[in-house]
């Protein structure tokens, strides 16, 4: 299992990335982690022609908070990341999926940038940036433009960034911490692997302990991470006691379009999709109230 | 189809050698370098046979290509022997917790405890075996690689 001949080049800054894919037309890609590209390249399910090696790009990477906003640029490691006081501190349900990202060692190489540009639909990182309403920033030599999470996810290791442009970061919105809690829960085959299905949810509690923001995402059970709208509609201004989590959820079988596969058959990921998703929202709001760590 | 001169720093001592932009690291190390101490299992970053110490970070060699490692520092499972060639701590304990059978995963076993080790001296069995929960054995079922680890833990923090 050895790659198709390719040329590399690597740059150091983002105006050459964006350069070198604009000269290297629509065959040439951006190398980050590597920790999905290369075993694509391994087994010719994909054949750039060019890799544009962005692993020593200094203004890649970094992580700050700018105003209400968690910023993360793209090449950031997953596992400097999960490391991050600033994100256990202000992002924490970030910190919490990224635990269930691979493993240490696929961490230290893969990125943040990468996974979302791979948008699998079972990844963690896409979710979280699905139920934060995120902000992609890309850029190329055209500009540089913003798009939103919602869509930037089109399908199944889609997105809409243009295939000469470089994602530089990612902004997360961060919610005012009081009264406010996050759930995250997964079913996955063995640790390091990919969700079968995933559920975030974050919501902010009003002083009677109801609910007055609420943002809840699947993954694994769509093409792409998926916003639970209704469910978040139905339970706006309720206590979110368990029978309400548990009805707003049974609702979801037309949004969601599992696939079978050798590790779960749809009906299967259907059903623990809906679970997850129950689950992260009342660990949401047993944070919310400080009955959870 | 490039091709490149690398220059790497593997165990302390600095080599180099040609190769085509598609060839994996782990093939570099064996191959053109001859330091066949990292094995080559799956080939796609499932198995951890191929790790290794890249800038102190535990990371998989098929993973990423030679020509992205240029310039960059490695320790491979031939640096961890002692000065003499003897074995390490870590590897003593292998060899008498008997954590290898047939030894296709021991040096990606090796690495993967290796650095969990320097990062955290005494680590518990969770810990452990969160370290290795992405390198595949098919012979010792892991409890005797743990065994081995919790042993150096013991011996490193006595002797310290
Ligand atoms: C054993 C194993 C287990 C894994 N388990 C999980 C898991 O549980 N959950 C999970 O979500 N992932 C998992 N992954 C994948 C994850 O590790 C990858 O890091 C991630 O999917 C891609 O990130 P990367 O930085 O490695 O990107 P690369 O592989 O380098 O690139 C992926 C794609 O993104 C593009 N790209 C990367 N960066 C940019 C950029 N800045 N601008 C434009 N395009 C860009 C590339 O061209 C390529 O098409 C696993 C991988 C392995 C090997
Ligand atoms: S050979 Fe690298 S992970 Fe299997
Ligand atoms: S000893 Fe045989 S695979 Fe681990």
């Amino acid at each position: 299992m050895k790659a198709a001949p390719f040329d590399y080049v690597r740059v150091s800054s983002i105006d050459e990335a964006c350069q070198a894919l604009a000269d290297g037309g629509e065959d040439a890609r951006i190398i980050a982690g590597g920790q999905t590209l290369i075993p694509l390249m391994a087994m010719r399910l994909a054949r750039p022609t060019l890799l544009i090696d962005i692993n020593e790009v200094d203004d890649l990477t970094g992580i700050s908070v700018n105003g209400d906003n968690l910023v993360i640029k793209a090449r950031t490691r997953q596992a400097d990341t999960l490391a991050s006081d600033v994100v256990k501190e202000r992002l924490p349900i970030l910190a919490d999926a990224l635990s269930h990202v691979g493993h240490t060692q696929t961490r230290n190489r893969g990125t943040v940038g990468g996974s979302l540009v791979n948008a699998d639909p079972s990844a963690e990182i896409p979710l979280i940036a699905q139920t934060l309403d995120a902000t992609i920033i890309a850029q190329s030599t055209r500009g540089e433009r913003t798009i939103a999470a919602g869509d930037f996810f089109e399908s199944a290791m889609a997105t809409t960034l243009a295939p000469d442009e470089c994602l530089t970061a990612v902004r997360f919105p961060i919610w005012p911490a009081a009264n406010t809690g996050f759930g995250f829960h997964e079913v996955s085959i063995r640790d390091s692997d990919f969700a079968l299905a995933a559920a975030a949810a974050q919501t902010t509690l009003d002083s009677n302990g109801n609910c007055q923001r609420l943002s809840v995402a699947i993954c694994g059970a769509s093409p792409a991470a998926l916003r639970l709208s209704i469910v978040e509609e139905t339970l706006m201004g309720s206590d979110l006691n368990d029978d309400a989590i548990k009805t707003a959820c049974a609702n979801i079988d037309d949004l969601i379009d599992p696939q079978s596969d050798v590790h779960a058959d749809a009906a299967y990921r259907g059903r623990v999709a809906k679970v997850m998703a129950r689950r992260a929202i009342s660990d949401a709001r047993d944070r919310a109230k400080g009955e959870l760590v | 189809m490039s091709e490149h001169k690398i220059t790497l720093t593997v165990n302390g001592r600095e080599m180099s050698g040609y190769a085509e932009a598609r060839l994996t690291l782990v093939d570099f190390l064996r191959d053109v370098l001859g330091q066949t101490g990292t094995h080559i299992g799956c080939e796609h970053g499932v198995c951890g046979a191929c790790s290794i110490v890249l800038d102190g970070k535990p990371v998989r060699s098929c993973l990423m290509y030679a020509v992205m490692a240029d310039g960059h520092e490695m320790t491979t499972v031939e640096g961890l022997e002692g000065p003499e060639g003897e074995l390490s701590p870590l590897q003593d304990a292998f060899w008498e917790n008997h954590a290898m059978q047939c030894g296709y995963c021991t040096p990606g076993m090796l690495i993967a405890t290796h650095t969990l080790l320097q990062d955290n001296p005494d680590p518990n069995e969770d810990e452990i075996r969160e370290a290795i929960g992405g390198n595949l054995c098919r012979c010792t079922g892991y409890q005797q690689i743990v065994e081995a680890v919790q042993m150096t833990a013991k011996k490193l923090r006595e002797a310290s």
